[in-house]
């Protein structure tokens, strides 16, 4: 018995930190690309200390500048630094997947924990519903539903932000965490330590919160960073068809929209916004990789298997 | 078993209806009203709207709407095209061939790709292969779709060129523009569109199938084949490979929904006359029969290879029995 991860928590918690940041530095990839993505985030979170023109003074002497000393990344079809573009855009894409990633989490672990942990009518009524939103066609519904947001006159839906995309992404695409919550809670659920909670009088919520869920926590991180990819990736699909955020707000997504009619004489124009998505995706997937063996007690090092 | 069918059939049909409802709501409360999309067009007057919103019967409460429509469909009446005039279902049957030629080449390509080597790189595990492949792997999942199309058009229609100066691939449309169907013709005009979607989909596929091959090829009955002498190449194709692909199956079914939407992608970069393309125009005008009529083909699409893949499950796997 005293080998099992419980145990060795129990034993010694204060290293159980220190095992995973051991682990996670083990693995090359995840370490080399985490340091990517910390300087892609300091550069876009600072953008303003980086650019040199703003992202949306129109500059039209000098349109569909190739990259040069002056503008590094060259300019777009309005004269538009597209240095400055590329890296403010980048904190609405960020931004907009991180709210998505985490309603899609917030809603997913509810109705998986939910389900699992009740079962019986609740996890019936919960499970149809996940497959009927399983059963929509995802991208063209977020077209319907972006489109029509945009024309409801609320005051956080105004032109410029970004919460309706974020809500809406978000919203249709929580269904995979919440199987994997149920599944894993319903193994929880008649294990011993949550009988010997309830024999002492636990109630559910409290099981809930803090037997079941703390227990389901590492399959939820790692789930929630490769979400969070798949938000970023949505997000700038939607706003390249001319249904996400609008411009002149610039975001990687619709930075790309109108690119395709200059691919000839700028092709610069829709290869740094995409090598940007591109960068950050394979960063966070690398990431996704390096916590889910570390954050594994089962982890067997590579060439035993 | 046929029990078993028909239960599931009564579940996908009440959950289509279930969709349809969800669907029909949204459309139907876009916040003033369907024809906001004519309202802002000076050459419609406020009484053009009235007689508009009169003749499609948009003045009924939701509910109602919603039940004309469901007994319309019914009897097969999908409605008619705000704007060409012509009935929606026609214009989806005059789209989906392309569609599906698109998806299938691609789902025919993704295969190809990605079990032979998703086997191979499980074959070989740990070797520099594997790694590298694994590698490429995880950058080709990381590629946004429509970022990859621009940039296929980039190397192959702008940079490159046959000898004569002309894109050495097609970067729009089915065919040449003025010249009779010709096959060889349309196979290029196929290239770029689908290899924006296969290589995508078979980097993922590919790392699938190595696991599954993984999880597979240490079972006892592979030892056992191995050990009454069969060459490995029987052990492999004959016993690993059958239940390897097994979750690649179920793995299909699901994707689907996501296929759609990289078709979608694809249709409107490279201008193939697709459903997809025709769902993005129609989203534009707020075309609302169509719009409905498209989103429900799709679902049926969906929830109906879902049932398919439960059905062929019991056959490539004897284990699983249906209740």
């Amino acid at each position: 018995m005293a080998e099992t991860p419980l145990a060795i928590a129990v034993e010694q918690k204060e290293s159980l930190f220190r095992r995973f940041v051991y682990q996670f530095l083990k693995h090359g990839m995840a370490v080399f690309w985490s340091m990517i993505l910390l300087g892609i985030i300091v550069l876009v979170a600072g953008a303003p200390l980086f650019q040199r023109y703003s992202p949306t003074d129109q500059d039209l002497y000098n349109r569909f500048q190739p990259p040069s000393a002056e503008h590094w990344m060259g300019t777009d079809d309005l004269g538009r630094d597209m240095w400055s573009r590329t890296i403010n855009g980048g904190r609405i894409s960020l931004v907009v997947g991180l709210l998505a990633m985490s309603i899609a989490i917030g809603i997913g672990t509810l109705v998986g924990l939910l389900s699992g942990f009740f079962g019986g009518w609740v996890d019936a009524v919960l499970m149809r519903l996940t497959e009927i939103f399983q059963s929509v066609p995802r991208l063209f519904l977020l077209l319907v539903l972006t489109t029509f947001l945009r024309q409801l006159d609320l005051p956080w839906l105004r032109p410029g932000t970004f919460w309706p995309i974020a809500a809406v992404i978000g919203g249709l695409s929580w269904m995979g965490v919440a199987r994997l919550v149920r599944g894993n809670t319903m193994e929880l659920r008649d294990q011993e330590f949550v009988l010997a909670a309830r024999m002492i009088g636990v109630g559910n919520l409290r099981i809930l919160l803090r037997h079941i869920l703390p227990n389901v926590a590492s399959p939820i991180i790692v789930t929630a960073t490769l979400g969070l990819a798949g938000a970023i990736i949505t997000e700038s699909g939607l706003s390249y068809l001319g249904f996400g955020v609008q411009l002149p707000t610039p975001t990687w997504g619709n930075m790309l929209s109108a690119t395709q009619k200059y691919l000839t004489s700028a092709p610069w124009m829709a290869i740094f916004p995409g090598m940007m998505i591109f960068l950050v995706v394979i960063a966070i997937n690398y990431l996704g990789d390096g916590l889910r063996d570390a954050l594994d007690p089962y982890h067997v090092e590579k060439g035993e298997k | 078993m046929t029990q078993y069918i028909l239960r599931r059939a009564l579940q996908a049909i009440l959950t289509l209806l279930v969709i349809s409802v969800l669907i029909f709501g949204l459309i139907s409360s876009v916040p003033g009203g369907i024809m906001s999309a004519y309202s802002e067009n000076p050459d419609f007057t406020q009484e053009d709207l009235a007689r508009l919103r009169e003749k499609y019967g948009l003045n009924d409460p939701v509910p109602v709407r919603y039940a004309k429509w469901l007994l319309n469909v019914l009897q097969g009446d999908w409605g008619n095209s705000f704007t060409s005039k012509r009935p929606a279902l026609q214009e989806i049957s005059d789209r989906l061939p392309n569609t599906l030629l698109l998806m299938g080449s691609m789902f025919l390509v993704t295969l190809a790709i990605a079990i032979p080597l998703g086997i191979y790189s499980a074959l070989k595990q740990y070797t520099f292969f594997d790694h590298l492949l694994t590698t490429v792997a995880l950058a080709g999942q990381s590629l946004p779709t429509f970022w990859f199309g621009l940039l296929l058009i980039i190397i192959f229609s702008v940079l490159l060129k046959t000898p004569d100066g002309k894109p050495l691939l097609p970067s729009a449309g089915m065919m040449t523009l003025g010249q009779p169907f010709n096959l060889l013709d349309r196979l290029r005009h196929l290239i770029l569109p689908v290899s924006m979607l296969a290589v995508i989909s078979a980097a993922s596929y590919m790392r699938y199938m190595r696991s599954s091959m993984l999880d597979v090829i240490h079972k006892d009955y592979v030892r056992t084949a191995r050990g009454k002498g069969l060459p490995e190449k029987m052990v492999i194709s004959r016993h690993a490979l059958r239940n390897a692909l097994i979750p690649i199956v179920t793995l299909l079914g699901l994707d689907l929904p996501n296929l759609f939407g990289g078709a979608l992608f694809t249709e409107t970069i490279f201008a193939w006359p697709g459903i997809g393309r025709l769902f993005f125009d129609s989203a534009m005008k707020t075309d609302y029969p169509v719009l409905m009529a498209v989103l429900m083909v799709y679902s049926f699409l969906i929830v109906a290879s879902n049932l398919l893949v439960d059905l062929v499950y019991t056959v490539l796997d004897p284990r699983i029995t249906l209740d």
